[in-house]
């Protein structure tokens, strides 16, 4: 089996303070007074697994574990502050819903910024624009505006793009509770259906029965440690679980 | 160089999505959008021309065409770097969860300005005939000045939207520079009339000095010395390089600002 992820004792630092929407008066101002501020935190601390080819990776923890700092470390948009993490093949990160589109182009517009800003070439996008508008279910919706569409709709077609581009590595970040109960029993299907196809996946997940479901791994982290990391998917969530009710 | 050239190949169709995107939300799809932004520089040129010909234009040839020339750049100047300081921020919705260059939005936000200049342009050549500018092969090479200031261009847009991410309020204080700026490009008046210590501190000046080759080339009808092609690659390239070794060392710090 290929390595598609490692990650090696990787921790990665935010700086956190109240410098943010200063201007430059009061930057100045607030470095003459001494109050100028800036704390170092630490969203991840000493993280290390590996994933194989075909794995899909659960990431469970509460709010502010860490989780989504470190999807954002895999997919390349941070870099670790120590560690390192070494990712073979293409990346599709969904980490937001709705991030990237564009309230005034229409739909079939978006799905083509979308297709670029995931790294695919125009021919490829020509080929697949009408398996994923039909997947989501969007065709008579094609060219409306985005913001005319409900946010079920948005959701679906940013999941349709993801899945039907054929990514090495997926990364889903709370997007599989989307859309209503057809949708989303569709999409589960789907998910099944790229990970016997060797997709290696990342899914953040809330809700621990879909990572039952659906992972071969999992990683729990907690304020920015890992807890565990693991192949016994059940025995983690298990004591993940009874940690939630201690609490 | 090469590695960039072959990156940005990769990159071509998000490039040209995003310049589709960049013109829908600019010009809301209608043709009349266009046309308002070209209108600016040619509004600010009919009051300089109604207001200064008779105080400072008066023993001048072809004192509109040196109007233009110098509205036209500064134009240029001005739109291309106001739209790209906010190019960081308004983007951060994308690159905050979606791995891309961030340069790419920067050039993106810069096609527009560079469609606009071209058309500005087009009417600088009707004016100058109707000025009765002699026409000549040699107005080919203000094709050079397009090319440094448009380095400059991006250079300064580089710097200013790494600068909006840190301070919100730089966009008050870019306000007040290009307006002292445009007092300071000699864009209705005549350097000649100072003393010569005076005129060398014009040349430090960016945009002067790209408004002075176009009009040395359209104006007198001669060729700028070598060494005024060099200073004017000079400004182009170090902006330039400024602006991509801030990008390069302060990229990772965007993310907690944002």
């Amino acid at each position: 089996m290929e390595t598609a992820i490692r990650a090696e004792h990787v921790s990665i630092r935010y700086l956190t303070g109240d410098f943010k929407d200063i201007g430059l008066k009061e930057y100045v101002m607030r470095r003459l007074t001494h109050q100028y501020q800036v704390r170092e935190f630490w969203a991840d601390r000493d993280i290390s697994f590996t994933l194989m080819k075909g794995d899909m990776l659960g990431i469970i923890g509460t709010n502010g574990a860490g989780k989504s700092t470190l999807l954002k470390a895999v997919s390349g948009i941070m870099t670790p502050t120590e560690g390192r993490i070494t990712v073979k093949g293409s990346i599709a990160a969904l980490l937001e819903l709705s991030s990237g589109f564009d309230a005034d182009l229409t739909v079939k517009e978006n799905t083509y910024l979308r297709g670029a800003l995931l790294g695919y070439t125009r021919a490829f996008m020509d080929e697949k624009y009408d398996e994923i508008i039909d997947f989501a279910d969007l065709r008579e919706f094609q060219d409306r505006r985005f913001k005319q569409l409900s946010s079920g709709m948005k959701s679906r077609l940013a999941f349709s793009i993801a899945c039907l581009v054929n990514p090495d590595i997926l990364i889903l970040d709370e997007v599989l509770s989307v859309g209503d109960g057809a949708f989303r029993k569709k999409s589960g299907e789907k998910m099944q259906e790229i990970l016997q196809n060797g997709v290696t996946g990342l899914l953040v997940s809330h809700s621990i029965q879909q990572v039952r479901e659906l992972c071969g791994k999992v990683l729990w982290l907690d304020h920015g440690r890992q807890m565990a990391f693991g192949e016994d998917v059940q025995g983690i969530c298990d004591r993940y679980e009874a940690f939630l009710k201690a609490r | 160089m090469r590695k960039f050239f072959h990156r940005l190949s990769k990159h071509r169709f998000l490039f040209e999505e995003l310049v589709k995107r960049d013109f829908k939300q600019k010009y809301k799809r209608t043709v009349f959008g266009m046309l308002w932004s070209i209108l600016n520089p040619l509004l600010t040129l009919l009051v300089m021309r109604l207001v200064f010909t008779r105080l400072l234009g008066r023993n001048a040839e072809f004192y509109t065409t040196y109007l233009f020339a110098g509205n036209l750049m500064y134009h240029y100047f001005k739109e291309s770097t106001v739209g790209g300081m906010s190019c960081l921020t308004g983007n951060a919705h994308i690159f905050t969860k979606i791995r891309v260059p961030k340069y790419l939005f920067l050039l993106s936000k810069n096609v527009s300005a560079v469609i606009n200049f071209s058309l500005t342009l087009v009417v600088f050549f009707v004016f100058a005939a109707f000025d009765g500018v002699p026409f000549h092969w040699r107005f080919f090479s203000i094709l050079y000045p397009i090319l440094t200031l448009t380095m400059f261009n991006i250079g300064m847009g580089m710097i200013l939207s790494a600068l909006y991410v840190f301070f919100r309020d730089i966009q008050y204080f870019y306000d007040i520079f290009t307006m002292l700026l445009m007092y300071l490009s000699a864009i209705f008046y005549y350097v000649d009339r100072y003393p010569p210590e005076v005129q060398r501190l014009f040349l430090l000046n960016p945009v002067f000095c790209n408004i002075k080759y176009v009009r040395v080339v359209v104006i007198d009808g001669n060729l700028p010395s070598l060494a005024f092609h060099g200073l004017l690659l000079l400004y182009g390239a170090a902006a330039l390089a400024l602006g991509a070794l801030i990008y390069k060392t302060q990229e990772q710090k965007f993310l907690y600002y944002l």
